[in-house]
């Protein structure tokens, strides 16, 4: 008889688990793709919770002290919801020198957050990357996945007042 | 695939492109993308099937053309023109000038120094191609040179070849490549070897990689698999940032489309080589640049790195003897192949070969992509490719090699740009970004600002570094609020060589640089922060004083 690891049930319902699982399987149950595995619950669920890491853990059979380890190692995994909308500021070297900072201050001021935080209404995250990549068009910010460059404190201002106040 | 095959597929191409009159490249890179080149190309589309003409204009999405700063960018390949800042609006005008005169409002003058100064190897496909199809690659001889590798020379030939080349590794620190392949060739692989190619570009200011992935992503896979046939290895990783998704994408479809076609997988050409490929993502961690933190990163585990020797050569991915290259170094073999090592030897300075891309950004015209022969001085980089510096202001520094490298003050700006000088003057080639300076930046504050950047990265493993660059940071943002002493500067230069000399990995070993180049070179920027201090400590001491 051939001895096979019972997988653990899915957590809920939620469609979304059987794409977890399918990255899962496809790359054969095995702890080297956990980071793969973490990258789909983000992507689906948009951060990650204790009851991802749980079936995370147990479906690769890794101890969950090593997924929590690797998920709160690495700054692109997050463990906390994300607003309505979100604004991450690049924080790189070039849009560093042309003026992100101002325009990090102007938003922080403006809606009380700071970074890394979201409003108490949950529609603004504010957010900061290492670096887009995109330095030639900096200061460069990224309005819901949209990148925008070239930015001044009043276009960052008018983008985040059109979600707060449409 | 066989020879004959990929003949072929190249006739077959470059027929169809002949059918065509006039090509028009727009750039789908995320530099133009962002200013929203795809726009432009769907109204482009639209201008030329309103006009009649799908059957004598192609309208096609190429890769980064280097001038980010002004795009969307869009040229005519026969009219040798290049149009800047296109907006949708203007693609009436451009679709009418493709039999009459250019438009005259939207042009890059072609003289341009940008692009006449540049010489183009590892980008000579960018902008060119779409690298989305294998097939272009293929028609600008994509392939040959694996083929002509498999067929004609055996390993140890190969290994020559990138040797008698003198390319040296891209990632920074200039190691030898040939070296490094024969050193993975002859350990010991009876459990496998691997080949891992590095594109975790975290240096902020640096999209180098990034260019390269999204415009012609056929490129490192085949740079990935003539080292695979030469240090006898069946799998490779290619380990790319995630805040990269447009060049996940199109590396994961240049994968498909290789293995479609035979060029990855088993029996490549009918021989007996097998390499796959596969892509994993990075989650955001500086130190997984790091060869051994990459290793662990691609295991699956958090990204420390371990102290070396053993070298991943002899002992790497799953204990394996893994070769690990930049993106940059796999894009130079497949010329360095097609063209033989002594052309590619031919060009740069003595002993650094070959070209280089820069990131070239800051407060500088052209910002952009470029490349460059090695040797090339400073100022002919910045004031002639770059344009100099805007609204009349002076420049102060350059900066390269990111959170790792040094400020090069203007003195040394007729410096040739070699990996030997650059080490001279307290700095380093890096990844490639180079960020310019004006009088407007404060030093003191750039010190402070990548010591932040390597205090929040630094992985915590090993003291001196998790340690010493919190230190750091807490006497340069005292410094910089103007409350620090003199004890505290030479505390912060006491700390600065105990971390280089004391710190297990490359991100603590040169995490001091730029404080250490900016103390070099900026001296009375610092003793201008202390006068302050100074100053602001006697009025404190004056206001105690009147309240008593």
């Amino acid at each position: 008889m051939l001895l096979q690891a019972k997988r653990p049930p899915l957590p809920s319902a939620d469609k979304r688990w059987r794409l977890v699982e399918a990255t899962i399987r496809r790359y054969g149950y095995e702890g080297h793709a956990l980071i793969e595995a973490l990258h789909t619950v983000q992507e689906c669920f948009g951060y990650l919770d204790e009851t991802a890491l749980r079936y995370v853990a147990a479906a690769m059979r890794q101890p969950l002290s090593k997924v929590y380890g690797v998920a709160t190692f690495y700054h692109f995994f997050t463990m906390k919801p994300k607003g309505e909308h979100s604004c991450v500021v690049c924080t790189g070297t070039a849009c560093y020198i042309k003026g992100a900072p101002r325009l990090m201050e102007a938003v922080e001021e403006k809606y009380g957050v700071k970074a890394g935080e979201t409003t108490k209404d949950n529609k603004l995250s504010l957010l900061t990357a290492r670096c887009l990549g995109s330095c030639g068009l900096a200061p460069a910010v990224v309005f819901d996945g949209d990148v925008a460059g070239k930015l001044e404190t009043k276009d960052v201002l008018n983008r985040i007042e059109k979600w707060m106040n449409p | 695939m066989t020879a004959e095959e990929l003949l072929q597929i190249a006739e077959i191409e470059k027929s169809a492109r002949e059918q065509y009159k006039h090509t028009v490249h727009v750039c789908m890179a995320a530099g133009c993308l962002s200013s929203r080149s795809d726009q432009v190309k769907d109204a482009l589309e639209k201008e030329v099937s309103r006009r009649g003409l799908e059957r004598h204009v192609q309208v096609k999405g190429v890769g980064c053309m280097g001038l980010c700063a002004a795009g969307p960018l869009v040229s005519i390949e026969n009219k040798k023109v290049m149009y800047q800042n296109v907006t949708p609006a203007d693609t009436s005008d451009i679709a009418g000038s493709l039999e009459g005169e250019t438009v005259k409002r939207l042009e890059c003058p072609p003289d341009m120094p940008f692009f006449t100064r540049q010489k183009k190897i590892v980008l000579e496909n960018c902008g060119k191609i779409d690298p989305e199809r294998v097939e272009e690659y293929i028609a600008a001889d994509g392939y040959a040179a694996l083929h002509h590798v498999l067929t004609t020379m055996t390993p140890a030939e190969v290994l020559e070849e990138m040797t008698k080349s003198g390319l040296r590794g891209r990632g920074g620190a200039g190691f030898p490549t040939g070296l490094k392949w024969s050193m993975v060739a002859k350990a010991d692989g009876t459990h496998g070897k691997y080949v891992v190619c590095n594109g975790d570009e975290g240096d902020p200011g640096a999209f180098m990689d990034r260019s390269v992935l999204e415009s012609d992503p056929h490129r490192v896979l085949e740079g990935m698999a003539i080292a695979a046939y030469a240090v006898g290895a069946k799998q490779g990783y290619i380990y790319v940032r995630a805040e990269y998704p447009l060049a996940v994408k199109r590396l994961k479809t240049a994968i498909r489309q290789a293995d479609r076609l035979g060029l990855l997988g088993n029996s490549i050409f009918g021989t007996t080589l097998s390499f796959n490929v596969d892509v994993r993502l990075g989650a955001g961690a500086f130190v997984c640049g790091e060869e051994t933190a990459l290793i662990a990163s691609v295991e699956g585990k958090r990204g420390q790195p371990r102290p070396r020797p053993p070298f991943p050569a002899e002992s790497g991915l799953w204990g394996c003897p893994t070769l690990i290259n930049n993106v940059e170094t796999f894009a130079n073999v497949a010329p360095i192949i097609r063209n033989g090592a002594a052309w590619f030897a031919g060009i740069g300075t003595e002993k650094s070969k070959g070209t280089k891309v820069f990131a070239l950004a800051g407060r500088v015209a052209n910002t952009g992509l470029i490349e460059v022969p090695m040797g090339m001085p400073l100022r002919e980089i910045i004031f002639d490719i770059g344009g100099g510096i805007p609204e009349g202001k002076k420049l102060k520094a350059v900066q390269t090699g990111g959170p790792s490298g040094g400020c090069i003050p203007e003195q040394f700006l007729d410096m040739p740009v070699d990996y030997e000088s650059l080490a001279k003057v307290g700095s380093i080639m890096g990844s490639g970004g180079m960020i310019v300076m004006d009088e407007t930046s404060s030093m003191v504050d750039v010190a402070r600002f990548f010591m932040e950047f390597c205090m929040s990265e630094s992985c915590g493993k090993c003291v001196p570094c998790r340690v010493g660059t919190a230190q750091m940071l807490d006497i340069l943002n005292k410094l910089v609020k103007a409350q620090a002493t003199p004890l505290d500067l030479k505390l912060l230069e006491e700390l600065c060589d105990m971390v280089k000399s004391t710190s297990l990995c490359g991100l603590g070993q040169t995490a001091p640089n730029p404080t250490l180049s900016t103390l070099r070179y900026f001296k009375p920027e610092y003793d201008a922060l202390l006068k302050q201090s100074e100053d602001a400590a006697a009025n404190n001491g004056h206001a105690a004083e009147v309240r008593k």
